[in-house]
């Protein structure tokens, strides 16, 4: 690996780790569901990021651009969901609280 | 690669993340991560993946933001009294907004170009296109199928509620 791929690595990377330590740090601390899901949000951001750098640097960027066009998709599908299910949590106990959820039987 | 432009774009995705999260209204939030996502198609787009980028603004940073935003505005509804107070708030905050854009517009013609921004040299687009449909075509499928599931979980779930009302 060259040098500036080197560089770029790091760069890239050091931004990666930050998003992805802050995504996660949203998804543990907050007990608002839609919050929850803009953390995971952040999350799948770093990885796009990530999976579009390393195709760069090996030098297989169709490839990596196939795979972020994909997570996109799977993105997209898995937020539709999950909204639709925290707007039913929500007409059922009239609040985002995750606390409430404590309660599920099963 | 003109490596300032992708460190200074590098720090603006980390500070759009950071205020994502630390945000205290849920529509900031959004707002933030409609930024967040905007930013991460320009580090595509640096990062010889226009498609994908395209797909990651528009998506990402149009699509989710608008699911957002209609999730919260079924479950906080503000009240007569809470709309006047806070366009009352706005007047307060953002009177010299058009002030400081103008004395910005001035400075900034100025100010010699500090940056030069080099655009990507040109990309084989062809190169996705033959993955995607060559040799990741499994992934096609993979993707329509994900998509009719969630439609379906929507439709069912949307369904359930009604039958609730």
């Amino acid at each position: 690996m060259s040098s500036e791929a080197l560089r770029l690595f790091a760069v890239f990377g050091f931004g990666v780790v930050l998003v992805l330590a802050t995504g996660f740090y949203c998804v543990v601390t907050t007990r608002n569901m839609i919050r929850a899901l803009i953390g995971l949000e952040l999350l799948t951001k770093a990885v796009t990021v990530l999976l579009v750098l390393a195709g760069y640097l090996s030098g297989r960027i169709g490839l990596a651009q196939a795979l972020a066009i994909t997570l996109i998709v799977i993105e997209v599908a898995v937020i539709v969901v999950a909204v639709g299910i925290v707007l039913n949590l929500y007409r059922h106990h009239q609040s985002l609280d995750t606390e409430p959820l404590r309660n599920l039987k099963g | 690669m003109n490596l300032d432009i992708d460190v200074m774009l590098v720090a603006a995705f980390v500070v759009a993340a950071l205020v994502t999260v630390v945000a205290a209204r849920l529509l900031r939030a959004v707002i933030g991560l409609a930024l967040t996502s905007a930013l991460v198609a320009l580090l595509l787009f640096r990062l010889h993946a226009p498609i994908a980028a395209v797909f990651e603004l528009s998506v990402c940073a149009g699509l989710i933001p608008a699911i957002f935003l209609v999730a919260i505005g079924m479950t906080q509804r503000l009240t007569a009294e809470d709309v006047a107070v806070r366009r009352h708030e706005k007047t307060q905050l953002f009177w010299a907004l058009p002030l400081v854009l103008i004395c910005a517009g001035i400075l900034l013609t100025q100010v010699p170009p500090l940056l030069t921004f080099a655009p990507p040299s040109t990309v084989q687009t062809a190169d996705v296109r033959h993955v995607l449909w060559n040799q990741r075509h499994m992934d096609l499928l993979g993707q329509v199928a994900i998509l009719l599931g969630a439609a379906f979980s929507v439709v069912a779930l949307v369904k359930e509620a009604a039958h609730e009302q």
